[in-house]
């Protein structure tokens, strides 16, 4: 209750320089779900529930299904068993809202940085990719070719893309992995700033284990396709302090169980 | 093969804008100017010494006149209007065949790239017809279509439909999966798919396509002319021949080679363009982290 409130009141100071208002996430519902690659099974009776609104990071070793987890929310994969359920309604292919954020940024090289944001284009694209980007701190960048953002940029539009059509559920799939430790940093503030103010569920698949308790509300650990650790992250937010001793607690418990 | 295009690209336009250091400290505007110059240097000694061995007798001017004797052909033809109007009927032959031959192959390795039971279908038969040389199809042709334009632009249009089908089958299939994958998540339909993502996509390669195409238009244009024609440039040259007028043979010659070369400058326009996202097109502009 008291995270709520104090995610509220964030909400309401960074209201003034957010375009778009906050918009409600919806609840992720996954129960007994099993995913097999011929006789590989990635995923094993897997059940998991994440509020509405919540910031869940799932931690794993490569090839411990974390992927297949996000491509079954994204409604990219369908499960062998089981249900994947997103506001209470069965996941069958491409929902417009959830959004994937990839690994690399995925921008079309051919497109200027406005067009890569309004790829839907949805009504009015031009006027929202602009205020989009305002809020990913890309102002005035649309006009330019993608071919000349750095790494960190890239994945700011690809960030702007994803959430210019406010989704209600946003999955990252280690979306900051190739940039280097500063800009890493620099993305963490503004995910968590984009977060508080619009509110929309968060899956962060990551092997950074610092990244996941700097950002999450609740770690959970996937080891063999199942759940190896499920902690809450009780941390104050916005969480700029780096070496906090509690976080610096926390990554270590985290570590014993990947 | 689009890489090796667009690299060849990136050095020519750096060899235009960077400068020697050595020229810099020799004498400035002159400098400049002698860089300029530099090129034409060992054509125009060509040319004078030409001129001179033609003069003196020591090459008989019957099998190579002299660069001025050339030139006053070039006056002459076009003073009675003859060079215009055969280099009017070849090119009017060229731009009809690529646009038959290259649309018919654009369209073709457009549907193949895409839809796999159209490849299957299709494309072996391409590949070995691909194989026959097409030039050797003139007998054939001749037979089929006399000696009329039919028979020039259909030779045409079955020079320049190769290159431009490979490369657009090519420049389709190549596109970056996680680019197309990227759009599917973002609900792209399949009309804006291939508007906006796979035809952009395919453009650089449909580009060095368009290149090989045209050295194939005139090619074929040159042979198709010199065997069976009423007018165009090789028409042109083989009369010349009968009546030794080297210098007009050697006019036509010249020619050609403008010809080429003002297709092939269009198409570098074309790419700089449409092409101007792509890095190698983007002079010195550089992110800021």
């Amino acid at each position: 209750m008291t995270l709520a409130l104090k995610s509220s009141h964030t909400a309401q100071r960074l209201e003034t320089r957010q375009s778009a208002p906050p918009v409600n996430g919806l609840p992720l519902s996954l129960s007994n779900v099993e995913k097999r690659f011929g006789a590989l099974s990635v995923l094993e009776k897997f059940s998991l529930d994440v509020p509405a609104g919540r910031f869940l990071a799932v931690v794993g070793r490569s090839g411990g299904g974390k992927s297949t987890l996000m491509r079954l929310i994204a409604g990219l994969d369908k499960p062998t068993s089981g249900t994947v359920a997103i506001g209470g309604e069965t996941v069958e292919g491409l929902n417009p809202d959830v959004r994937l954020l990839f690994q690399e940024a995925r921008l079309v090289p051919w497109q200027r940085v406005g067009e890569n944001v309004g790829i839907a284009r949805g009504p009015d694209w031009q006027e929202t990719a602009r205020a989009t980007l305002r809020d990913v701190g890309l102002e005035g960048r649309e006009n330019d070719w993608p071919s000349v953002l750095s790494g960190g940029q890239k994945q700011r539009v690809a960030l702007a893309r994803a959430l210019v059509s406010q989704p209600r559920i946003l999955l990252l799939d280690e979306p900051f992995g190739a940039l280097d430790a500063l800009t890493r940093i620099e993305m963490h503030r503004l995910l968590e700033t984009l977060w508080t103010a619009r509110g929309f569920t968060t899956v962060l698949i990551t092997h950074d284990v610092a990244e996941a308790v700097a950002l999450a509300d609740r770690v959970v650990v996937l080891r063999e396709g199942a759940v190896a650790l499920d902690i809450d992250i009780d941390l104050d937010r916005p969480r700029r302090e780096l070496a906090d001793p509690r976080a610096v607690d926390l990554q270590r418990r985290i570590l014993e169980a990947v | 093969m689009a890489e090796a295009s667009l690299a060849g690209s990136k050095n020519d336009t750096s060899n235009v804008t960077r400068k020697s250091p050595v020229s810099d400290t020799a004498s400035g505007a002159g400098g400049v100017l002698w860089q300029r110059l530099a090129p034409w240097a060992l054509p125009i000694a060509i040319l004078i010494l030409w001129e001179i061995a033609s003069r003196s007798g020591l090459v008989t001017a019957r099998l190579i006149p002299a660069p001025t004797s050339v030139a006053a052909a070039f006056w002459r033809l076009l003073l009675d209007g003859s060079l215009l109007y055969h280099t009017l009927a070849s090119t009017q032959r060229a731009v009809i065949g690529l646009l038959i031959g290259g649309g018919v192959g654009f369209v073709l390795g457009v549907v193949n790239g895409l839809w796999r039971p159209a490849e299957t279908f299709l494309d072996s038969t391409i590949q070995m017809v691909r194989n026959v040389p097409h030039l050797a199809l003139i007998p054939l042709v001749i037979l089929w279509f006399g000696i009329g334009e039919t028979a020039k632009i259909f030779l045409v249009s079955v020079g320049v439909f190769f290159p431009i089908y490979m490369n657009t089958f090519y420049g389709v299939r190549t596109i970056d999966p996680q680019v197309v994958e990227m759009a599917e998540v973002y609900g792209l339909n399949r009309r804006a798919m291939i508007l906006r993502i796979i035809l952009p996509g395919a453009l650089p390669s449909i580009l060095v396509g368009l290149r090989y195409a045209l050295g194939f238009m005139w090619l074929t244009l040159i042979v198709a002319e010199t065997i069976s024609a009423t007018n165009g440039i090789g028409y042109m040259t083989m009369n010349a021949r009968e009546f030794l007028q080297t210098d007009v043979v050697l006019l036509g010659i010249i020619v050609y080679a403008l010809l080429g070369k003002v297709a092939d400058l269009a198409t570098r326009a074309i790419e700089r363009r449409v092409l101007s996202w792509h890095p190698a097109y983007q002079g010195q502009e550089k992110g800021t982290p």
